[in-house]
């Protein structure tokens, strides 16, 4: 019998995925990790999200299964965090979900269990293990509202060899329907959306708080008119329509995005052209590139997980590198050779739609 | 199951379990003037009689609490706060159920130094004499350190601390049934019933009529107005039930388990005084192998041991004894304590040698991955 750690945060999902594991006849584990930046109070004993622990422990209990924390905070601190605060600081918008899988869930996690005796890490998110000729390939979720490939695409074969993704076949109203049948108490545990180490959701006031900031200005990046001001550029994404509090609306009543972040000039640039229209295309982290370049080359490239309507074959004029850097966002693309994916690589992609 | 975590509680001891089922089945306050109250307070006073001699002071000392770590907060915030001075002093290797509550009085103007220790986590008696002074509130020392086991020289601290007019505390939960106690010249001591094979919710802080303490709950005053509360005459009987009940010599089984423990791991350190500890703690540092990998490799062989300190998450701290004993964090995170108590047996040990050293390999190769 192949011995699992179930990775448990504490939610709905993770909680079912474990549940699965167990049922599948694994011999199941579950591990919380500890990777918010420590807190000292009381008597010394610093602790996270004590409240996600203690979720996760409960379902561990109603699963009947071991349950330990492992603590992974300074590797986290040092890769994900790091590399989060840094993309920002050069006007790239991140995502440490990628991030964190890459070096904390399927790097060190992984490793650590199968040195502890383990053969592989099996998690919540929702993503597809399907077997292919050169061993197991990521494919998108059967719910195409919660597929979570698009964060999973850096993996490599070996990572993804070691990988469960129980979830894959369902919709997420399955699974919340399932954990209330198993009568996890999870089962009807609100989504977590937000960054999982900013639980206020002020994305800018933490990096404000770390990066520093000062006033400048919001400017038309057609006209060079200045439309309003900022409190400091950093933590801007390009494609955000939000939060700009511009004092004159466009004459065309059209609402604006930002099409550029210049950090040492501390400006923001908006314009009336709209991101890419897909709202599951999230730019992603860092990652290296990878996988089969000749093969992709004749491959059709996507940039976000599930729809080619963004490929750059429908956009042959559109410019993309670093001489046009305000129309550019780092993302992942996934190579697509209909029907399957032939690769995966973190492309720069020009964000905006015609 | 092979339990070595005795030092975290014990199973219950039959003696006390037929204790507080006689009680559970009758009913009575202990404070109410009728014959079913005087009944209770009777089955209370006699508790509180049988505790006291075998602890070896007057009955009238025997506060009741609901344990180990109300007893520890009420000697210190108590005695501290009724003294009208400002300062405390405190071994560096107490119990969180010390230390806290001492850090909880700095920010009523309460002065906290720490006392050192040697590299066996006795504490340093000069240091002692360097810091004590008649403007000191309390003096609190352990009998025997919760994690290495080692026994503080608690009647020399008395001594100075005489010397001085000054209060002396000691947190004797670990010693209880484990040690003969000499208290000459201690002024509290702070017991708590499941570690010796009672119930978990009782302890006691002994503590001498002539000191001055302020209450901590205010009520019906019960327990010389000290801890009001109705005492629980169930929990009491079995805890003296528990008390009085034999005990084994752990020695020979602990030796016997360090030296299980040097053949499977020949690196492994043994912390804490060779000679002045605990009878029933074997606590050792594996170099190399996070403490919590070994804990959960262990357990998932039938072992139960501990890593000690964990926050309340449940991810193992650095170890502030082995710390405080100059022990270096990654050594302090290596380290796993082994207790035995009223019911171990040879093959726990036995079991113990056969399981370590392929956890501790395995954690071994894990110890690199942070």
């Amino acid at each position: 019998m192949k011995r699992v750690v179930a990775a448990m945060s504490g939610g709905v999902d993770s909680a079912v995925a474990a549940a699965r594991l167990v049922d599948a006849g694994y011999e199941v584990t579950g591990v919380h990790l500890a990777l918010a930046e420590k807190r000292y109070a009381g008597g010394g004993r610093g602790c996270c999200t004590l409240e996600d622990v203690h979720d996760a422990r409960r379902a561990a209990d109603r699963l009947g299964i071991p349950f330990y924390v492992w603590d992974f905070a300074e590797r986290f601190q040092q890769t994900v965090l790091d590399d989060f605060l840094h993309e920002y600081s050069q006007g790239r918008t991140p995502n440490p979900c990628v991030s964190c899988n890459q070096h904390i869930k399927f790097a060190a996690v992984l490793e650590r269990a199968q040195a502890l005796g383990f053969d592989a890490v099996g998690t919540g998110h929702y993503a597809r293990l399907v077997e292919g000729p050169d061993g197991p390939e990521l494919h998108r979720a059967a719910d195409p509202e919660k597929d979570q490939s698009y964060v999973l695409g850096v993996l490599d074969a070996d990572q993804l060899a070691g990988s469960l993704f129980p979830l894959g076949d369902s919709h997420k109203a399955q699974v919340r329907a399932e954990a209330a049948d198993r009568g996890l108490l999870v089962a009807d545990k609100p989504d977590s959306h937000d960054i999982c180490f900013i639980p206020d959701g002020d994305t800018r006031g933490f990096l404000r708080e770390r990066l520093g900031g000062q006033d400048g200005p919001i400017v038309d990046a057609t006209s060079g008119e200045q439309l309003g001001s900022h409190s400091g550029a950093v933590g801007f994404t390009i494609g955000q329509r939000r939060g700009l509090h511009l004092q004159q609306p466009a004459a065309d009543g059209q609402p604006r995005y930002i099409v550029d972040v210049d950090l040492e000039r501390n400006t923001v640039f908006v314009d009336r052209r709209g991101p890419c229209a897909d709202p599951r295309a999230r730019p992603t982290g860092t990652g290296p590139l990878h996988d089969r370049p000749r093969r992709a080359a004749r491959a059709v490239v996507g940039c976000c997980p599930r729809s080619d309507r963004c490929a750059l074959s429908r956009h042959p004029g559109a410019r993309f590198g670093p001489d046009h850097p305000h129309v550019l966002v780092r993302r992942l693309a996934l190579l697509i050779s209909p029907p399957h994916e032939v690769g995966r690589a973190l492309l720069w992609m020009p964000l905006l739609c015609g | 199951m092979h339990y070595l975590d005795h030092a975290a509680t014990t199973p219950l001891r039959p003696e006390a379990l037929a204790a507080m089922r006689e009680q559970w089945e009758q009913v009575g306050n202990p404070s109410s003037l009728h014959t079913a109250g005087r009944r209770a307070r009777s089955v209370v006073e006699e508790s509180r009689e049988q505790i006291a001699a075998i602890v070896g002071v007057k009955p009238a000392d025997v506060v009741f609490t609901s344990g180990g770590t109300e007893a520890d907060n009420l000697a210190l915030k108590g005695i501290a706060r009724a003294s009208g001075k400002k300062r405390i002093l405190i071994s560096a290797v107490e119990h969180h159920a010390v230390l806290d509550p001492a850090d909880a009085l700095i920010e009523e103007g309460f002065t906290v130094e720490r006392i050192g220790v040697d590299h066996l986590a006795r504490v340093d008696l000069d240091e002692l004499e360097w810091l004590i002074d008649a403007d000191v509130a309390l003096v609190a020392v352990m009998y025997a350190n919760n994690e290495v086991g080692t026994l503080q020289p608690v009647d020399e601290v008395a001594r100075v601390c005489a010397r001085h007019g000054v209060a002396v505390h000691t947190d004797a939960v670990q010693a209880l049934g484990q040690v003969e106690m000499d208290l000459t010249g201690v002024d509290s001591v702070a017991l708590s019933a499941h570690k010796v094979g009672g119930p978990v919710g009782v302890g006691v802080l002994i503590l001498d009529r002539a000191m001055q303490v302020s209450p901590l709950t205010h009520g019906g005053g019960q327990e010389r107005d000290i801890r009001s509360g109705t005492v629980d005459a169930a929990g009491v009987a079995g805890f003296a039930a528990a008390l009085a009940a034999p005990k084994p010599d752990l020695v020979p089984l602990r030796d016997q388990l360090i030296a299980a423990v040097f053949e499977a791991v020949p690196d492994a350190v043994l912390n804490g005084d060779p000679d002045q500890r605990l009878p029933n703690n074997a606590h050792f540092s594996f170099p190399g192998c996070p403490g919590d990998a070994l804990l959960m490799l262990l357990d998932a062989a039938g072992i139960a041991v501990s890593t000690g300190s964990a926050c309340t998450a449940g991810i193992p701290q650095p170890s502030h004894v082995l710390l405080a004993m100059g022990a270096d964090d990654s050594l302090a995170s290596s380290s796993l304590r082994f207790s035995l108590g009223w019911n171990s047996t040879a093959e726990d040990v036995a079991a113990l040698r056969l399981a370590l050293p392929p956890a501790v390999e395995r954690a071994r190769r894990a110890g690199g991955i942070r």
